[in-house]
């Protein structure tokens, strides 16, 4: 199956995901296999939104293909200052590049532009909606560590508002995982999603505590809960400080619990936790790197060998283009 | 005294147009906008609203003069108004009832309650929602809408 974006992880299947992550593996196995790849490919990076570990690792993997990028700045040095819409925005860059990594505060944003521009547009996150490319990092993620059949995973924090734990939910009823949401009832999951997930038939509970669930994980995926979503900043203290572990919570976790955050975290994970067995988030970051050099792969490629994830699996690391 | 005459009073016969029946309580002006009819068209409106009903209580009643709805227009009718029945008169006979079935994707209608939704933004692109079970949901950011759909008409 071929994509000419990638807008949701809704729109990925099974067989998408695991050529993707298969290709990746290959790809960090043997990064220089691919190194003029994409030698005369640029990629534009337009973040409307700061952004540090997926502007650079996308950045990193066209680099790491022998492309390279152009960068529209900050909206602060932008025409998007002047009032430029997006949709104007982005049919001049089509004219400068290849593809378009597109970062945005508002939801929709990339399928917006995506009606816009023939070339292909990747969700690098779009306000409180999706982040499609961070979740194939975290499945690429879990399948090292954890696999990604009869899984049990704990996902916890700000689910309201976490792009990257809709995105993820969303991409996990592929592998028919059991699905614990742990959060503040103010930040439970939107009903879109958990009408996508019940639609999906996903394996879904609910809860405000985790200590419910701790001993039965084989991955916590934790977010941040953002200081920002409360007006009033006691409500936050007093949740906030329910929803953080360290070494100490983890020991009434199994001993292969994998503990998984998108980053960057601020208090919700106690720097103890780093040194321990469980601590997967800065290989998870890490990943972002092979993972989006193969989507890359596949969004980019000519189709022959068929497009996202099944192209990137198909393709032979050192054909030329 | 019944209340049969009562009721023909409140709306008299058309000779040509649509006659809209059977319309939830209270959307007979929401029904009205997303036909854009706001009366500057010249042609005779005439709206029953909270009449009493056999089937829903009570209900509104819209008659639209001179104008005969499409099978899309009457098909966007079923978000507001599920139960309601279309006739198309001419020379005070029906002579064509529309049935009312939801449709797949309605664009340009209403507007994303999720103010954060790019729709919302200066952007040139028309709204999108698909018709799902039991509401609408948006097909750029996902919102779903189940109750008082009227209230996010684009079109009032």
């Amino acid at each position: 199956m071929r994509h000419d974006h990638l807008l949701s992880a809704g729109q990925l299947t099974r067989e998408d995901i695991e050529a993707v992550l298969d290709r990746a593996a290959d790809l960090a196995a043997d990064p220089g296999a691919v190194s003029d790849r994409y030698a005369d490919t640029l990629l534009a990076l337009c973040f409307f939104e700061p952004s540090t570990r997926t502007k650079m690792s996308f950045d990193t993997a066209i680099q790491r293909l022998g492309g390279d990028t152009v960068d529209m700045g900050t909206v602060e040095s932008s025409s998007v200052k002047k009032g430029e819409s997006l949709a104007d925005t982005v049919r001049v860059i089509e004219g400068y590049a290849d593809g378009i990594v597109l970062r945005h505060p508002s939801e929709g944003a990339a399928k917006l532009a995506s009606q816009f521009v023939d070339v292909p547009v990747v969700n690098a996150g779009d306000g409180a909606g999706q982040h499609p490319s961070q979740t194939l990092l975290d499945l690429y993620t879990i399948r090292e560590r954890a696999g990604l059949d009869d899984l049990t995973i704990g996902i916890m924090g700000d689910l309201k508002y976490g792009r990257t734990v809709h995105s993820l939910a969303a991409a996990l009823t592929n592998f028919d995982a059991r699905m614990h949401f742990i959060s503040p009832e103010s930040l439970r999951l939107p009903r879109g999603v958990q009408f996508d997930l019940h639609d999906a038939g996903a394996r879904l509970r609910e809860h405000t505590d985790l200590d419910e669930v701790l001993g039965e994980l084989d991955v916590l995926y934790v977010t941040r809960i953002q200081r920002e979503r409360f007006p009033d900043e006691n409500e936050y203290q007093q949740i906030a400080g329910e929803y953080q572990i360290d070494a100490e919570t983890l020991e009434r976790a199994r001993d292969d619990l994998t503990v998984m955050h998108p980053l960057p975290r601020v208090d919700e994970i106690a720097p103890d936790v780093d040194a321990t067995e469980h601590a997967a988030y800065f290989a998870q970051a890490h990943n972002g790197v092979p993972v989006r050099m193969a989507l890359l792969d596949g969004l980019l490629g000519d189709g022959d060998d068929g497009g996202a994830g099944g192209g990137a699996a198909a393709t032979d690391g050192g054909e030329s283009r | 005294m019944s209340d049969a005459p009562e009721r023909e009073l409140r709306i008299s016969k058309i000779r040509n147009g649509t006659v809209i029946d059977h319309i939830t309580g209270g959307q007979a002006l929401n029904v009205l906008a997303v036909l854009g009819i706001d009366g500057d068209e010249g042609v005779g409106v005439s709206i029953g609203m909270n009449v009493p009903s056999d089937k829903l209580g009570t209900k509104d009643v819209v008659k639209v003069e001179d104008r005969e709805l499409s099978q899309g227009e009457v098909d966007v009718l079923s978000l507001l108004a599920p139960e309601a029945t279309v006739n198309i008169v001419r020379e005070f006979e029906v002579v064509d009832k529309k049935r009312v079935e939801r449709p797949e994707h309605v664009v340009g209608l209403l507007t994303c309650p999720n103010h954060n939704c790019i729709t919302n933004a200066d952007e040139p692109v028309e709204s999108a929602f698909e018709v799902v079970d039991d509401g609408v949901r948006c097909e750029f950011c996902g919102e779903i809408v189940r109750e008082d759909i009227g209230d996010h008409l684009a079109v009032h």
